[in-house]
């Protein structure tokens, strides 16, 4: 079982690899999404630093939203889902797999973008680290939940645009507890309580969304 | 009764039919009934004076929207669960009002908000929570839309309902959390004046209203839908014969 | 509550704008939500109904 799960996870990561241009556009989204703030809001440094964790946040969101309707979809249209689907490994591990691979493909990106962005935005050394930790607690989330976005909306028209609109609402209380809790650490009242439950939602996600995801591809593809 | 007769949809047409007026009628007494309490026996409030009188319209309007989120999933669970197809149909008839009703809610929360708070929208935990609500009601409907096959849409919207279910209570924590954390004790919406006995009467009286209203409005969606995928069946054949 | 007169009533002690505006939108909400499901209603049974006339169902 456990070999089926790193062979998914593998393969995706080995394809994405090779396709860099679709992996670059939402990491360069990323960053210009995160740009346009404070041209539109001013750089008054006092003031980027009170929106920096939510902006950063918010831009991560959808920075992995945009590439989560490719999860299934490539694999759906030239058969290769329905082949996958008929192996004798549970389908809770091809979707716990693919998510890992998203995650791991464009989630650590985020990771390691985020500090400069933040660094953007006047937030001190600490508050750059929280922002890390809990974006690296939170991707994993987006791209468990992502994945039964995508499965719902394999092979739709509005692509992206409907995967967002579902998945948004769901994820609200990650984007709560996580920029929270970078706060807590501008605001000097502590991020504990946000990161539990971030830890939480985390724990709650990887033990549900491989399972409904599971579900929901079954909906699509029959 | 045999309760399984009604799954099927030739005979829950009938019956659906002949249940609408009824429901339609109780709303309608009901909403006489209601603001006759609303606005001619409840007194002035002390702090707010008659601008509280929207609770009548908006906290019953707030309970239905949350309340057919919850009737929706359990339709959606008990037809992915057995597999009828009528409750599929249920819950996508009442997925409309629903979303209708948590507009209201937002709407007469904004107009509620302005005068008693000087601000027309506040971000306090329930109205932000509606907000959410009425994104997770257009979620459903969008996904329903995108989908041409009636058996997938059914499928994948009763799921996505099901799935939005289940975070409802965390999503209402953590805005609850969230705002307590920005706002501190500041007055918040979710303060309603305390209750005369009147004004609970009239809110729940206006709640009964409104579910009267919904079932009967369901129950009219979920008959045309019912003729719309059955259409190839003898008895729906039948039925055209007569008036629509 | 015994109003004193109508305009009163109206008036809503000042908060008349914001009662009316909630109850009237409210109104505007039920009445579209009944008058779509009827026309959504007669365009299914009319449709149907050319259908079957035509015998492709």
């Amino acid at each position: 079982m456990l070999k089926f799960l790193f062979t998914v996870i593998r393969r995706d990561v080995l394809l994405a690899a090779r396709r860099r241009g679709d992996w670059l556009t939402a990491q360069f989204f990323f960053v210009m999404v995160v740009s346009m703030f404070p041209l539109g809001i001013g750089p008054e440094p006092g003031m980027l630093r009170t929106i920096g964790p939510g902006v950063v946040w918010v831009a991560a969101l959808l920075a992995s939203l945009l590439s989560l309707d490719r999860l299934f979809a490539d694999d759906y249209r030239d058969g290769t889902l329905e082949q996958m689907l008929l192996s004798p490994s549970p389908i809770a591990l091809l979707t716990l797999g693919k998510a890992i691979a998203h995650w791991i493909i464009n989630g650590i990106p985020l990771l390691l973008i985020a500090p400069l962005l933040g660094i953007q935005f006047n937030l001190p050394i600490e508050a750059l680290w929280m922002l890390v930790l809990s974006l690296a607690i939170g991707t994993p989330i987006l791209s468990l939940l992502g994945s039964i976005g995508a499965a719902l909306t394999l092979g739709l028209r509005g692509g992206g645009a409907l995967v967002t609109l579902l998945i948004m609402p769901l994820y609200v209380p990650a984007l709560i507890f996580g920029a929270g809790a970078v706060e807590g650490v501008l605001s000097g009242t502590g991020s504990e309580a946000h990161l539990s439950l971030l830890g939480a939602f985390l724990m709650m996600s990887l033990l549900l969304a491989p399972w409904v995801s599971a579900m929901a591809l079954k909906v699509s593809v029959e | 009764m045999n309760l399984y007769h009604y799954a099927s949809p030739s005979t829950f047409y009938p019956l659906a039919g002949k249940l609408v007026p009824w429901f339609a009628a109780l709303a309608f007494i009901l909403t006489i009934a209601g603001l006759y309490i609303g606005f001619f026996v409840a007194p002035t409030d002390f702090q707010q004076g008659e601008g509280y009188r929207i609770i009548f319209i908006h906290v019953p309007a707030a309970w239905m929207s949350m309340f057919i989120y919850v009737v929706m999933a359990f339709w959606s669970a008990i037809g992915l669960a057995w597999n009828t197809r009528l409750s599929f149909v249920m819950a996508r008839a009442l997925a409309p009002t629903g979303a209708m009703f948590t507009f209201v809610a937002l709407w007469t929360g904004a107009f509620w908000g302005k005068p008693m708070w000087g601000a027309w929208w506040v971000w306090d935990a329930r109205l932000t929570s509606e907000l959410i609500l009425l994104f997770l009601y257009v979620g459903v409907m969008a996904l329903q839309a995108a989908i041409d096959d009636p058996r997938r849409a059914d499928r994948a919207g009763a799921l996505l309902n099901l799935v939005g279910v289940i975070n409802v209570p965390i999503i209402y924590f953590s805005v609850k959390w969230w705002n307590t954390l920005h706002q501190g004790s500041s007055v918040s919406l979710t303060r309603a004046p305390s209750m005369a006995q009147t004004m609970l009467w009239g809110m729940l009286i206006m709640a009964l209203a409104a579910w009267m209203y919904t079932i009967a409005v369901a129950l009219v969606r979920a008959r045309t839908l019912v003729l719309e995928r059955e259409r190839q069946t003898e008895w729906v054949r039948v039925q055209l014969e007569g008036q629509p | 509550m015994i109003w004193e007169s109508w305009q009163a009533f109206w008036a809503m002690g000042g908060y008349g704008l914001y009662v009316w505006g909630s109850f009237g939108v409210t109104l505007l909400c039920v009445v579209a939500e009944v008058g779509l499901l009827r026309r959504h209603r007669l365009q299914v049974w009319r449709r149907l109904k050319r259908m079957k006339s035509w015998d492709i169902q």
